[in-house]
């Protein structure tokens, strides 16, 4: 593998991370060749990139690994919501079933070099007992017990016995957190949508945020540079979640935390958001990862900070603010006149 | 006032932790302290009030605040200050609207910052800190002694004892550090997970810049410079039983003094007495506990005796004592992974703490006064 030569699959290209990371390698000379496997076409239109149409579960992956002769994998077709995969054993399926075949494939590879995969910080889970920012090296406790945070860590488990099978490949597992950005639509973005937003009475998580396009910047990253290990991948600094709501303007209703889960089904149903219990758990204690390692040692520096990616975010998406700034701030200077006017006698004699 | 001594035990001098008025944060007001039975000099100064003080004379024939008063920065200010109309000027209510309006426009448009661990400082100088001072001043009247004791800057472990039913003795330590500190610092300490899960007090413990007892967590604060406070005996100082008062108990397994010897920061002993007063515990209704699962559940004098009316602390006389810092730098880098310098250094304080708890306790003329 020399730079120049870099041949490069990219699987799950259709999701918009993975079709925006296609664009950057297209535009970039050390790579050769970049490849795309996913089961349906990508809606953005790619260059030089060859579009495979592939199943993950299918031997049909180690044909593809070893036909385009690629030195490089990056695993990014991974479904986050069960609605995008059609249903919660389906997720399943594509997730876990779809990382096992892969990696058994790339197990196999002799050419492959290098292989990222992506990860989430919600392999923490969320509770009051993890470290206000959670190192990477925090043993993984009980796994968290449904959703996408449950494969992550199965991904992520069959990501080290690749490791100690192949000791000779390059493994980086980026754990990234929360995205938000223009394209992606994950349960916190559909959530900051809603028209009333739902909070657990009594609860306020931390939040903390990666623009998309940081996501994108990291992935290439790692796909380009040699950074073995895990890394947190976040913005810098928190929001909280009442934080973040006030900035979208959006009213907030807060719910007992027993009510939650029926409310959740209430929203899945309407088909409005599609929240697991691991994101009801998020919503109760929130999860912070800590970036020094991302800065440190894999050497990224995400353009935009927890902050800047929301605000962005709330201005890309134009979610119609109930309290909107403007009409604050202009409600602020009037009511600044007239209590300076009206203020206390004493006050006004002063002035006359 | 007589000295009493300890049944049997040394004579302990009350001097350190008697006599010293407490100051209230930006004023200089004495607050009048001591007998009239002894025969010690009095201040020379007069009180803003136009009384003589009643504090005991230092060296220099004044008392500890009048002596700091004198200065020619203080002078002009107080004559500034005389000089003032008793009316507020208009720019001062322009000001004071402004700053109100423009606090509640940030506050509902999410325009404040909050650090990693989720310290709001706006909301704890201008929201929470209000609201707690009159527990501190009026309700507790809490006297620090010794706050000079606490580093202007960098990262500092305070060490205290836990009591009181209810972790006020944290809040009031927390609030005496920030009004009472020279540099206003603000106290990170260290929350069990029960706080930290509960409804309400675990967003608010966040929001005023607590973070998880967890070494991680106290490591990277004190790295980052920050005030730490720890309270080490955890749930076995808090629910312990009335009869128990003021006696130590178990320092954990000693993990704060490996944070502090990790980051080589100094640690400084903390005794608050007062706080043990405030639910005394008689019993522990343990299956209850178990039903909710608290670490305890307490009946007290008050409480469940007097119906809702017995959750209201009882109105204990506090002494926040801050001890001379206990420096770890000397130790060697790796005194950390030493299990018995982490004990004895882990008992030294502990024996430290007690010992100024029980000086403080001969000084004190009764519960609530």
């Amino acid at each position: 593998m020399t730079d120049g030569d870099r041949r490069v699959l990219i699987t799950g290209i259709s999701g918009p991370v993975a079709t925006a990371l296609a664009s950057r390698l297209e535009a970039d000379e050390r790579v050769s060749y970049v490849g795309g496997v996913d089961l349906v076409e990508p809606s953005q239109p790619l260059g030089r990139t060859e579009f495979i149409r592939a199943d993950l579960r299918s031997p049909l992956v180690a044909k593809v690994i070893e036909s385009t002769r690629i030195d490089t994998l990056v695993h990014l077709g991974i479904t986050t919501t069960p609605g995008q995969a059609g249903g919660r054993v389906r997720m399943k399926e594509l997730n876990v079933i779809g990382t096992m075949q892969l990696l058994a494939a790339a197990q196999r590879a002799p050419r492959l070099r290098r292989v990222t995969v992506r990860s989430t910080t919600a392999v923490y889970g969320s509770s009051p007992q993890n470290p206000s920012l959670i190192t990477e090296d925090l043993p993984l406790g009980a796994p968290p017990r449904s959703g996408y945070a449950r494969d992550a860590t199965e991904i992520e488990s069959y990501t080290r016995a690749l490791q100690r099978r192949r000791p000779d490949l390059t493994i980086t597992v980026l754990r990234l957190a929360n995205t938000v950005g223009p394209s992606v639509e994950t349960p916190l973005t559909l959530y900051f949508g809603l028209p009333v937003v739902p909070t657990v009475l009594g609860f306020d998580p931390r939040v903390q945020l990666l623009s998309e396009a940081d996501a994108v910047g990291a992935i290439e990253r790692a796909t380009l540079e040699p950074r073995p290990g895990i890394y947190n991948i976040a913005g810098a600094g928190v929001v909280y979640l009442s934080q973040a709501i006030r900035m979208a303007g959006k009213p907030s209703a807060p719910i007992p935390k027993p009510m939650m889960p029926w409310l959740a089904g209430v929203l899945r149903r309407a088909g409005w958001v599609d929240f697991t219990a691991d994101q009801l758990g998020f919503l109760v204690h929130g999860r912070v990862g800590d970036t020094t390692r991302m800065r440190e040692r894999f050497g990224y520096h995400p353009k935009a900070s927890t902050r800047e990616a929301l605000e962005a975010f709330l201005a890309e998406r134009n979610f119609e603010p109930v309290l909107d700034p403007a009409m604050l701030e202009a409600l602020e200077r009037r009511l600044y006149r007239a209590l300076v006017r009206h203020g206390p006698r004493e006050a006004r004699e002063v002035r006359t | 006032m007589s000295e009493r001594s300890a049944a049997g035990g040394e004579v302990i001098p009350l001097d350190l932790t008697r006599r010293r008025p407490r100051r209230a944060p930006g004023s200089s007001r004495s607050a009048p302290a001591g007998g009239a039975a002894t025969g010690r000099p009095r201040c020379g100064a007069v009180t803003a009030d136009g009384r003589a003080c009643r504090n005991y004379s230092g060296p220099s024939g004044r008392c500890a605040v009048h002596a700091a008063a004198t200065s020619a920065g203080d002078q002009q200010r107080r004559i500034a200050e005389a000089a003032r109309p008793d009316l507020p000027p208009l720019k001062e209510w322009e000001d004071a609207v402004a700053g109100v309006l423009s606090f509640l426009r940030r506050r509902l448009t999410g325009a404040y910052p909050v650090d990693l661990y989720g310290f709001d400082r706006e909301l704890t100088e201008q929201v929470i800190a209000p609201l707690a001072r009159p527990l501190y001043q009026r309700y507790w009247r809490v006297r620090t002694v010794g706050v000079e004791h606490i580093p202007d800057d960098g990262g500092v472990l305070l060490v205290a004892n836990h009591s009181g039913t209810l972790p006020f003795d944290a809040v009031m330590t927390k609030l005496a550090v920030y009004d009472e500190h020279p540099q206003r610092r603000h106290l990170r300490e260290l929350a069990a997970d029960l706080a930290l899960r509960t409804p309400v007090i675990g967003p608010l413990s966040r929001k005023t810049g607590n973070a998880l007892a967890h070494d991680d967590d106290a490591i990277r604060l004190l790295s980052a410079g920050e005030a730490v406070g720890v309270w080490p005996e955890g749930y076995k100082g808090l629910g312990k039983h009335y009869r128990d008062r003021y006696k130590l108990q178990r320092f954990g397994r000693g993990g704060f003094v490996e944070v502090a010897l990790r980051t080589g920061a100094p640690i400084v002993p903390v005794a608050i007495v007062g706080a043990e007063e405030i639910y005394p515990i008689v019993a522990n209704v343990r299956p209850l506990a178990r039903l909710l699962g608290l670490p305890y559940f307490p009946m007290t004098w008050q409480f469940p005796l007097l119906g809702p009316a017995g959750l209201l602390p009882l109105p204990s006389k506090w002494v926040i004592e801050f001890g001379e810092p206990i420096s770890t730098a000397s130790y060697p880098p790796d005194a950390a992974d030493d299990p018995m310098t982490v004990l004895e250094l882990s008992d030294r304080v502990r024996d430290t703490i007690q010992q100024m708890l029980y000086r403080t306790l001969l000084g004190r003329r009764s519960v609530f006064f």
